[in-house]
């Protein structure tokens, strides 16, 4: 389990960190969505790796799943909504890019902080990944906060499920079920997701979450 | 026997689902209301039937004393709704908020939406419980946009957004489990399988198991509409069709909740491990207290009630965290008799709706006098959910609070507080909308169903005056279950 085997495993998880933190400061959104596919492309690879060393089959379906959904249908599918939208113009991050980027590192060090001790008895492998998992799923929760875009929004739920199903591959022999049915999931949320983008569009004139927020009932009146 | 038992699960799980399916092909609606409700009828069938029949629980599908009454719960309410959309829907569609196209996929989303719930109270494996809630929120988000309104649609995908967030952290906590129990019970299916999960809990590493509950905890707690990650729910309740208030209010929280007692049993289970109590008491009060104080402002009739909503899963939040035979009694109680209850009133109220023309509250006034079978329903679902005998929500507080009082004096002044606000205010907006002098606007003609509403009003009723005996014993085996 050490030496190289662990050493790139440790190095395509941390990758997907890093490619998390590189979407934080993306400002417009064609950009942010081919970061996204990159994402994606570092799990397919983590997840892969993680098939070898396990010596677990099932995850290279989980891989293939991920490498054809993730990293090639949703960021066309996403591609196209923002032409056909006509939304290229700029990303607006609420408080500013610096401030997310600070932001961004304290989750990471939270995480890393919670995981480890945690997870001392478990292999080190799970353990590292475990804790990656967790930062990337904080920082698709902080990219999810900080933008005001609704197709950014899914761009930070779909980067937050990437680190899911990190975490569900570091753990060793988790049954292929329930990677199959996350994968179905996403597939059906992308779907609920068009339809919606197109409606709000449609109903809205724009898909700024800002327009969305006049509609509670106390403003109503 | 068993061999009954797997077709009753069988039934349960196969009805629904192909039922979804024919119901999305047929073109009629009236034939497809009616599909509706047989298939509802005959899923609460082979419910009732699991009562006499257990199957033998396997890796994947399960049936024990806890479940078995949610279930039966489940189909009841899901059948009494199905007859109550029938009435319903016939009306959206002369008004045209709905077209017979989009009255198909409400038909088929309903099955659907049974069969997630269904499948999420079988499932033994942790896993599947959580694909089953999955589903159910994607299938309700979807439902509650039917009516393609600017409201709707924010409202869908605020809680699209709230409810996907909520069911990733429940999956994170899922996993978590699952490599706390790996080392223990071994690789695979076994390490999934809630029931060898509780035998081999004591000997998890308690670290790992702790930092799962909590995000199990805030996940599923979401879905439950537990204050502070309630907003989806008035959103979601206000603007979606009325039967689907009804079934999200009475059963959709109640997985929610479901899913979350599994795991605080496994909490117990294990004696080194974080205890899951104060946190759900702290939830469960807030929610309380939150909701109590927000309910004063309500200006929608359906926005008041999915307040309510959250009022009460916090009561029964508060009274499971207590713990102990007393409190998980009423708390299993009050899930049941709220369900009961919320989802009469949202008959009443859907109905009401329809015939004023309106949500707003202010509109709504003097209805006993104009309409007086769904007026004194609603009086008597109003009072009933405020906790005022002789209905059976009134015993099932008044045991939450003589058993905090007999432990926890202070909390129970808290909670005690949370209560009276609540009932103060529902009390005082149901002055206006029974009582109040009626207005001469516009009432238009509806063809109201309000049997299922006495059914369940009437049910309430009975369980606040006598509780039969077998029952008061399931629910006393359950409440020392839980712990």
């Amino acid at each position: 389990m050490h030496g190289l085997a662990f050493d790139i495993a440790h190095f395509l998880a941390g990758g997907m960190v890093v490619v998390s933190f590189l979407m934080l400061y993306q400002d417009r959104l064609s950009a942010l969505i081919n970061v996204f596919a990159l994402h994606s492309l570092v799990l397919v690879l983590a997840v892969g790796w993680q098939a070898t060393i396990q010596d677990a089959h099932h995850l290279y379906v989980t891989a293939g799943i991920a490498l054809v959904f993730k990293a090639i249908i949703i960021p066309t599918a996403l591609h196209r909504i923002v032409r056909r939208l006509g939304i290229h113009r700029t990303l607006e991050v609420v408080g500013g890019v610096g401030l997310d980027m600070l932001a961004g590192a304290a989750l990471v060090a939270l995480a890393i902080l919670v995981m480890l001790p945690v997870t001392a008895t478990t292999d080190a492998l799970a353990r590292e990944d475990l804790a990656f998992a967790l930062a990337v799923l904080l920082l698709g929760l902080l990219l999810m906060i900080t933008r005001q875009n609704a197709v950014s929004l899914v761009v930070g739920f779909m980067s937050l499920e990437n680190g899911l199903v990190l975490a569900a591959a570091g753990a060793r022999g988790m049954p292929l079920a329930v990677e199959i049915s996350i994968a179905f999931s996403v597939l059906i949320a992308l779907i609920v997701i068009g339809v919606f983008l197109f409606r709000i569009r449609e109903r809205f004139d724009s898909v700024d979450m800002q327009a969305m927020d006049t509609f509670r009932e106390e403003r109503r009146k | 026997m068993s061999n009954l038992g797997v077709m009753a699960v069988t039934v349960l799980l196969a009805v629904p689902a192909t039922a979804a399916l024919l119901l999305a092909l047929l073109p009629d609606y009236r034939i497809g209301a009616r599909l509706n409700v047989s298939a509802a009828l005959l899923s609460l069938l082979a419910a009732a039937a699991l009562l006499w029949m257990k199957p033998e629980p396997n890796l994947y599908l399960r049936v024990d004393d806890f479940n078995i009454y949610l279930i039966v719960l489940n189909n009841l309410v899901s059948f009494t709704t199905s007859v109550f959309s029938a009435s319903y829907i016939a009306h959206e569609l002369e008004t045209g908020r709905l077209t017979p196209v989009y009255l198909r996929f409400y038909h088929a989303m309903y099955q659907a939406l049974i069969f997630a719930m269904n499948l999420a109270f079988l499932a033994n494996n942790i896993g599947l419980m959580w694909v089953a809630i999955e589903l159910a929120t994607l299938i309700t988000v979807l439902m509650v946009g039917i009516y393609r309104t600017r409201a709707a649609l924010e409202a869908a995908w605020k809680y699209f957004i709230l409810g996907s967030l909520g069911i990733a952290l429940a999956l994170f906590g899922t996993i978590l489990v699952y490599l706390a129990a790996q080392p223990v019970m071994g690789e695979g299916l076994p390490a999934m399988a809630w029931d060898q999960l509780l035998a081999g809990a004591g000997s998890f590493d308690p670290a790992l198991l702790n930092l799962a509950f909590v995000f199990l905890l805030l996940g599923y707690g979401t879905k439950a509409g537990l204050a502070p990650l309630h907003a989806w729910l008035p959103d979601a309740h206000a603007e979606g069709p009325t039967p689907i208030s009804a079934v999200l209010s009475g059963l959709l929280l109640n997985v929610a909740l479901y899913a979350v007692l599994r795991f605080k049993m496994l909490m117990n289970a294990n004696p080194s491990a974080l205890a899951p109590g104060p946190l759900m008491v702290g939830l469960g009060l807030l929610s309380l207290l939150f909701a109590g104080l927000m309910l004063y402002r309500r200006g929608d009739i359906k926005r008041l009630f999915a307040y309510s909503s959250i009022e009460h899963m916090g009561i029964i939040t508060f009274a499971f965290g207590m713990g102990g035979p007393l409190a998980n009694f009423a708390g299993l109680l009050h899930m049941t008799l709220h369900s009961l209850t919320k989802s009469a009133i949202f008959f009443a109220v859907g109905h009401i709706s329809q015939v004023k023309g309106t949500q707003r509250i202010s509109t709504i006034r003097g209805l006993t006098v104009t309409h007086p079978a769904l007026g004194w329903g609603l009086v008597a679902g109003v009072i009933a959910i405020a906790g005022m005998p002789p209905f059976g929500i009134f015993m099932s507080e008044f045991l939450v609070v003589s058993s905090t009082f007999a432990r926890q004096p202070l909390l129970a002044l808290l909670l005690v507080l949370g209560l009276l606000l609540a009932f103060g205010t529902l009390l005082w907006r149901l002055h206006g909308l029974a009582f109040g002098k009626p207005d001469s606007g516009p009432a238009m003609p509806v063809q109201a169903g309000i049997l299922p509403m006495l059914a369940h009003l009437a049910l309430v009723l009975i369980a606040g005056v006598w509780l039969p005996g077998p029952l008061v014993a399931w629910f006393h085996n359950v409440a020392v279950l839980l712990g």
